[in-house]
C-alpha cells in the first residue's frame, strides 16, 4: 500500500450521468464503501448512495465495483484495485438507477412475491411447534439456500435477466426453492406454477453468474436446477395446469 | 419495449422443456452413432455406392435415422423458440408460428432423406 491518495471514478446521475474522480486518502483495510462515505461526507455531500449495518448483514450497500457487482461494506480496497491503482464504483445493473449508487429494488422484491417467496403454513398458535430434524435431506437443502441477505448482487450479475424482463431472477428463485424443502410450507404445487414457464427457472441458462458473485457464497443455479427438476416431475404428472 | 403481459400455459411450457431435455438425450446417442459410422465410413475413400450398400432396404438403418430425424425435429425448433423469445422482439404467436414452420421443414427434409435411402437401391 505505497500510496497515499487514492483517486476515484464514482457513477453521477441516473440513467444518464458520467463518472466523476474523486481523490480520497487511502487507509489501511479501507473498504469500498469507506471511500464511498468519504467522498459523501468530506467532499460532495450531493452524493446518493445506500447502506445500514456496514457489516455484511443487511444487503442494502451493494454496486458495481471495477465492473462486478459486489457488497461494499465487504470488500476491500486493496482487493479489488490493480496495478493502476483504479477503482470505479458505479450502481448495480439491472436496476433502474434513482440517483448516483441508488437503485430502484422494487421489481427486484416484486418478483420474490411473484415467485411465491412467503413462507405459506397450515398451522395456528394453538398448535404446538414442528419438529424439523435438522439432519432431514430437505432441511440440508433448505439450509443452503437460506443466508441470502438479498442485496441484488446475483439479479445484477445475471445475464438472463439483463435479456428478459420476466425472468423472476437467482435470488426469488433461490428463496422458492428453499420453501420448497421447508416441510412446514403448504404453497407446493401453487409454488411450482409460479416458477415455472417463460420467466421462471426453465428460462436459466445455467451461466452460474450468480454462484460466481454471491456475497453469501449459496448456489443459486443450483436451487434452479432444483425447480427444473420439481417443475418437470410436476408437469408429468399433469399438476401445473 | 416490453411485450404485453400474456398468462403463459406453465404445464405446456415445461412440457416443451422437457421434450427438450429427453431429446438432446437421445441426440447424444444418436450423434456418437453418426460420428462413429462416418469415420467407419471414410475408411479407403468415401463412395455413394458404399453408402447405399448400407443403407438401402436395412430396417436397423431406417429405424435409426428416423429416430435421429425426430429428435431433431422436437429439439431444434424449442431451442429456436428460446432464442428468439429472448433476443427478438416477436410476440409469442409469432415465434411459436415460426418454429412450427422450421418443425415442418426439418421433418420433411429429413424423413425425405431417411425414406428415400431406405427405398433406393436393390434389396428394398
Amino acid at each position: 500500500m505505497s500510496r497515499e491518495r487514492l483517486t476515484v471514478a464514482v457513477w453521477r446521475g441516473a440513467e444518464k450521468g458520467r463518472y466523476q474522480k474523486y481523490e480520497v486518502p487511502r487507509q489501511e483495510s479501507q473498504t469500498v464503501l469507506d471511500v464511498i462515505t468519504y467522498i459523501q461526507r468530506h467532499i460532495d455531500p450531493s452524493l446518493s448512495y445506500r447502506f445500514a449495518c456496514r457489516v455484511g448483514v443487511c444487503g442494502s450497500c451493494a454496486m458495481t465495483v471495477n465492473g462486478s457487482p459486489r457488497w461494499t461494506c465487504r470488500t476491500h480496497v486493496d482487493k479489488v484495485i490493480d496495478d493502476t491503482g483504479q477503482l470505479d464504483v458505479a450502481p448495480l445493473r439491472n436496476f433502474e438507477v434513482i440517483k448516483d449508487l441508488s437503485v430502484d429494488m422494487t421489481d427486484f422484491f416484486d418478483k420474490w412475491a411473484k415467485a411465491k417467496g412467503q413462507f405459506q403454513g397450515s398451522e395456528s398458535r394453538h398448535d404446538d411447534f414442528s419438529a424439523v430434524s435438522p439432519d432431514s435431506p430437505q432441511r440440508k437443502v433448505a439450509s443452503a439456500g437460506i443466508e441470502c441477505i438479498g442485496c441484488g448482487v446475483c439479479y445484477s450479475a445475471c445475464d438472463v435477466v439483463a435479456w428478459n424482463k420476466d425472468y423472476l431472477g437467482p435470488a426469488a428463485l433461490n428463496r422458492a426453492w428453499t420453501l420448497m424443502n421447508d416441510e412446514r410450507d403448504v404453497a407446493g404445487i401453487d409454488r411450482l406454477k409460479a416458477v415455472a414457464g417463460a420467466g421462471g427457472c426453465q428460462a436459466c441458462h445455467s451461466q452460474q453468474g450468480c454462484v460466481e458473485r454471491c456475497v453469501k457464497h449459496l448456489n443459486p443455479t443450483g436451487a434452479i436446477a432444483g425447480l427444473k427438476r420439481a417443475t418437470a416431475i410436476a408437469a408429468l404428472k399433469g399438476q401445473l395446469k | 419495449m416490453n411485450r404485453p403481459e400474456v398468462t403463459v400455459d406453465v404445464q405446456r411450457e415445461t412440457h416443451l422443456w422437457l421434450a427438450q431435455r429427453l431429446s438432446a438425450m437421445v441426440l447424444a446417442f444418436c450423434i456418437i452413432v453418426h460420428l462413429v459410422t462416418i469415420v467407419g465410413a471414410v475408411q479407403g475413400g468415401l463412395s455413394a455406392a458404399e453408402i447405399v450398400d448400407r443403407v438401402a432396404g436395412s430396417g436397423v438403418w431406417f429405424a435409426f435415422y428416423a429416430l435421429f430425424v425426430t429428435a431433431i425435429v422436437v429439439h431444434a425448433p424449442i431451442g429456436l423458440r428460446a432464442i428468439l423469445s429472448e433476443m427478438t422482439k416477436l410476440s409469442r404467436a409469432w415465434v411459436d408460428l415460426l418454429c412450427f414452420i422450421a418443425a415442418t421443414f426439418i421433418a420433411v427434409l429429413g424423413f425425405r432423406v431417411v425414406w428415400g435411402f431406405y427405398t433406393m437401391g436393390g434389396t428394398a
